[in-house]
């Protein structure tokens, strides 16, 4: 057992952990943060892409001895009280539909825009090619991402609105 | 999936890396960004007794010139080589193919130095480091070696590295001025790994290549030289006739694998083709 400390969610947990403790079945089994879900098994799906120091990461490729001294954030932690302006425009355009992929995908988006405020559709598109959905076919995906990033910039699109994807400007008609 | 049963440490030397290494024998393994390593522990490919972790190992990180030498630590991140500066100046190629890594999650974690040891023949960088030339620095219980990166990747997921040997950085000679560089990779959409990669460095003077380096991923069970490619450049006029010329020779010497994504012969052909489109990109034609 190895002792490891780190901050999830805002919270610090103390734990002996053995060292082939993989930092999902940390996170789901050792403290009850079940929001990250576990996809494929197989580091390819992003499913359980968590944030470590503000960096996306997969959480089944990363030992939980690993993230010792590491500060987490799931799906849980992103936001208190109010969704993150990611979650709100995942919601408005649909951008999930049996949501197994959407913590991750949240997550992944939101470490994308803090990097690039202002992506095209096509970096969007890039930006997530560690994430895959087997439902939407990525397009309100997409819209959502490239919604969000308008309304953290300052833009507010208007809700709910179903803009082009390839309409950067945040502004719907 | 659960990996068995390892020990594990975490030190914060490379003389302290070594030692543990040492002390453990065969069965230690050393981790670095994890992203191949616990996959294969996952599938329980590998049954390590003691994992020796270089989180830790702060002198293992970054980027630094040395004279005529760009030197990269090996625990540097692929996120944070395609980024940096130096790098992108002196080893642009380097920042180029670790670009098409996998995905910003994986890039995060993957260091330059894991990949080279993991000696994957469809990882990109390899084929990259030995195209340039690159020399890698091991530290083991005897102290430092360089290995040439011809001499360094010997077989399928195989490397000249001992046991007990720690990779401690990668030293490559810097490229600038008149070299132009492209990495030409060709992979299905939702996977990133290379069917065959290029990577290309040339060099022009008054409108001819006077030096050429072209380095082939997933051709052969290590990466390779296209040897007679570079022969058929050097000398030639930089245009598209030469450069499609030159590229007809690409598969020459390579024993490409056939698998899913593809069988040997149509590995050759697009190992010719994307050659050219290396070639031309790095020879701005
Ligand atoms: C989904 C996915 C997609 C990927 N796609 C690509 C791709 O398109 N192209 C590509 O090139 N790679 C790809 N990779 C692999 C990626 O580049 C890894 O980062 C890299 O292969 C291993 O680096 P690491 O730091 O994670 O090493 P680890 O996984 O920690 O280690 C890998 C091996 O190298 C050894 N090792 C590591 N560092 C050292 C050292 N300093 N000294 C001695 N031995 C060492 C370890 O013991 C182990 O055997 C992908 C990986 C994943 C999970």
């Amino acid at each position: 057992m190895t002792r490891v400390s780190m901050k999830v969610d805002g919270v610090v947990y103390e734990d002996d952990v053995e060292p082939r403790r993989l930092l999902t079945h940390h996170l789901r089994d050792g403290l009850g943060r079940v929001g990250t879900p576990i996809g494929c098994d197989t580091s390819n799906c992003g499913a359980c892409t968590v944030l470590i120091g503000g960096e996306s990461v997969k959480s089944c490729s990363v030992l939980a001895v690993q993230a010792d001294g590491e500060e987490i954030t799931t799906i849980q932690g992103l936001s208190d009280g109010d969704w993150h302006p990611v979650q709100k425009a995942f919601q408005q355009h649909h951008g999930l539909q049996c949501g197994y992929c959407t913590p991750g995908m949240i997550l992944a988006t939101v470490d994308l825009l803090k990097n690039n405020p202002s992506p095209t559709e096509e970096e969007v598109r890039h930006g997530l090619e560690g994430n895959l959905c087997r439902c939407t076919g990525y397009q309100n995906i997409v819209k959502a991402v490239l919604s969000a990033a308008a309304e953290m910039r300052g833009e507010q699109p208007h809700p709910g609105s179903f803009r082009d994807a390839d309409d950067k400007t945040g502004v719907s008609a | 999936m659960i990996p068995a049963q390892f020990d594990y440490v975490a030190p914060t030397s490379v003389a302290d890396a070594v030692a543990a290494l040492s002390e453990a024998g065969e069965d230690a393994k050393v981790l670095a960004g994890g992203q191949s390593l616990i996959p294969v522990l996952r599938l329980r490919l590998s049954y390590p007794s003691v994992l020796v972790d270089l989180r830790r190992v702060s002198e293992l990180r970054g980027v630094r010139e040395d004279g005529n030498e760009l030197v990269i630590g090996a625990m540097t991140r692929h996120a944070d080589v395609i980024t940096d500066p130096l790098v992108r100046q002196y080893a642009a190629l380097v920042a180029e193919a670790a670009g098409t890594v996998a995905d910003p999650a994986v890039r995060h974690r993957g260091t330059f130095g894991g990949a080279l040891a993991h000696a994957d023949p469809a990882g990109d960088l390899a084929a990259v480091a030995l195209a340039l030339d690159a020399q890698l620095v091991a530290e083991g219980p005897g102290g430092r070696r360089s290995i040439a990166a011809a001499d360094f990747f010997v077989d399928y997921l195989q490397t000249a590295l001992s046991p007990d040997e720690v990779l401690v950085e990668v030293r490559l000679p810097k490229l600038e001025g008149q070299w132009g560089v492209h990495y030409e990779k060709f992979n299905r959409t939702a996977q990133a790994w290379a069917i065959v990669g290029v990577a290309a460095a040339v060099r022009q003077e008054n409108g001819s290549i006077v030096d050429a380096r072209v380095g082939l991923t997933n051709m052969s069970s290590t990466p390779v030289r296209a040897s007679a490619v570079e022969a058929a450049l050097r000398g030639t006029s930089a245009d598209g006739r030469s450069i499609a010329a030159a590229a007809e020779h690409a598969a020459e010497g390579t024993n490409a694998p056939s698998d899913l994504a593809g069988a040997s012969d149509y590995r050759e052909h697009l190992a010719r083709i994307l050659t050219r489109r290396a070639v031309s990109a790095a020879a701005g034609v």
